[in-house]
């Protein structure tokens, strides 16, 4: 029994629980990512993410302090000019993406000697998450799910309708910027699992395949994280019997469900 | 008494473009009073300066007497169809439920008893009852147009302000629409902006013709000086088949 052997490694039960934090943010914040057609700003504040930990490494902190802080201020400057400009949020957030990239590199380069990890920050690698980062993505994983029980029903207002929530009287402009910083700290805390290129698709996919099968916000989520812990764990367990990288395999996972979830008929439509 | 909704010389300026040229008035209570106007003539625009939305350039808002954004907790507010995405994931209750936030304060707004029942009465009320756990996609667009209504009156407002409520439905639920509205009239003001003047029946008690200014008319009539002075071109009054009539009989042809 070689799958219950494995279960055995510490490396692999810490893969195991980061699978599980992942797959908790990922159904709460990645519905609110769908359902309000984030998901290009989304991919913007994680390829800055980049430029985070290109200024961590320079100032030589953790890197992924370095990315919490950087990717914090991006997404609250993203809100910012969104509020304030009427310019296309698309250019924006293109050039958010390559500037971050960008920041990174240059940062990484500025560093003598060999950068150790950058594929590791690009693409993850749930098999080496240490212990202390499990820790953090815990604590992260407590404070999301808090903020959103306390926040429900506004949030849920402001993704719906916008402008509905504003003759409401509700905090419009706060309550997106909390979504943005929610948003940010989701990403960072999912990079050293799937990376920063793959980690949009964890976000989004199990996100978008629940969506269809929901009538509430509520059970959107619940459907999502428990998609988002077949699609990890699955993923983690199949990268391990066919020796293959496990950020990828994870993601081709979650893309095979969100298809073949597209041929299946939303329950209680009448076409 | 104080006009539900009072307009002082609003003008509204976009990219330098005049939407608004110092467009003033006054919705009386009881009022039930439509603005007509051609598409792009700033009809939504106004509507979004009253409910404090956008900022006007110029001039100033008052609802019930106080500025927009005190005023319009007072307001129900149906605006164009499609602000939102119907697919997102939410019934039909809380969709109308949504409608009560602006009477909950404290940090989380948790809804309470009463904004349920009220809920649950309005959903009565509009004939919604049965459809209050489906989502709003597996509804027609008459239904849709009705629960967007109830998001606006479960606030149980003074005021009603209503964008083209009307065009995306089929004329039976257009007909239907207005029989509420008609019943609504009793209970509270209404003010409402659409792009086709046949919807404008004879519950309406006052019209305004609206292209970047305002020509009003102090009874329900619409007059050719008034269409030909919005339109800029003539406009055939009763080709569109109105439930009711609602313009003079004519002395002669509009415009050539």
């Amino acid at each position: 029994m070689m799958e219950a052997g494995i279960l055995g490694y510490s490396f692999f039960q810490n893969a195991l629980l980061a699978a599980v934090f992942a797959s908790i943010v990922c159904g709460i914040i990645g519905s609110y990512v769908v359902v309000k057609n984030m998901v290009s700003i989304s991919g913007g504040i994680s390829h800055a993410a980049f430029g985070g930990v290109g200024l961590g490494y320079l100032a030589g902190v953790n890197p992924i302090t370095g990315a919490f802080a950087f990717t914090i201020l991006v997404a609250l400057g993203i809100g910012i000019l969104k509020e304030k400009t009427s310019q296309n949020l698309d250019t924006l957030v293109g050039a958010v993406w390559a500037a971050g990239m960008a920041i990174g590199i240059v940062c990484i380069s500025l560093v003598p000697g060999y950068a150790p990890d950058l594929f590791g920050y690009l693409f993850g690698n749930i098999l080496l998450v240490p212990a202390s980062d499990l820790a953090l993505m815990g604590g992260v994983s407590v404070v999301i799910v808090a903020v959103v029980a306390l926040l429900f029903t506004q949030l849920q207002a402001v993704t719906f309708d916008e402008e509905y929530a504003r003759v409401m009287n509700l905090p419009v402009t706060r309550l997106s910027l909390v979504l943005l910083v929610l948003i940010a700290i989701t990403v960072v805390m999912l990079i050293r699992v799937v990376g920063i290129i793959l980690v949009i698709a964890l976000l989004t996919l199990p996100a978008a395949t629940a969506r269809k099968f929901t009538t509430r916000l509520w059970s959107m989520m619940v459907v999502s994280v428990l998609l988002g812990l077949v699609f990890s764990t699955g993923g983690l367990w199949l990268s391990y019997l066919l020796d293959i990288p496990s950020g990828a395999t994870i993601i081709l996972l979650a893309t095979i469900g969100f298809a073949v979830s597209l041929f299946i008929p939303r329950p209680g439509s009448s076409e | 008494m104080i006009p539900a909704v009072d307009v002082k010389e609003v003008s509204y300026r976009q990219n330098g473009n005049l939407i608004l040229d110092q467009v003033s008035l006054s919705v009386h209570q009881g009022d039930m009073y439509a603005i007509i106007g051609p598409n792009g003539g700033g009809k939504t625009t106004l509507l979004k300066i009253i409910l404090g939305l956008l900022p006007a350039t110029r001039g100033e808002v008052r609802i019930f007497g106080n500025p927009p954004e005190i005023g319009r907790c007072q307001a129900g507010y149906v605006p164009q169809f499609r602000t939102f995405d119907f697919r997102y994931p939410i019934t039909v209750r809380e969709m109308v439920l949504s409608g009560r936030l602006s009477h909950l304060h404290g940090a989380t707004r948790r809804y309470r008893t009463e904004d349920r029942k009220v809920t649950d009465e309005v959903l009565d009320q509009l004939d919604l009852a049965r459809f209050s756990e489906r989502s709003l996609l597996n509804l027609s667009g008459g239904e849709q147009q009705r629960v967007i209504l109830a998001r606006a009156l479960v606030g149980r407002p003074r005021l009603l302000v209503l964008d083209e409520p009307t065009v995306y439905v089929d004329t039976p639920s257009e007909v239907q629409f207005f029989d509420i509205l008609q019943d609504l009239k009793r209970s509270m003001t209404i003010l409402l902006v659409s792009h086709d003047i046949g919807v404008i029946s004879t519950h309406v008690t006052k019209v305004a013709c609206l292209n970047q200014t305002l020509h009003t008319h102090d009874t329900n009539e619409i007059t050719e000086d008034m269409i030909a002075a919005t339109y800029h071109c003539p406009v055939d009054l009763i080709a569109h088949g109105l439930p009711h009539r609602v313009l003079k009989e004519h002395q002669g042809r509009v415009g050539p």
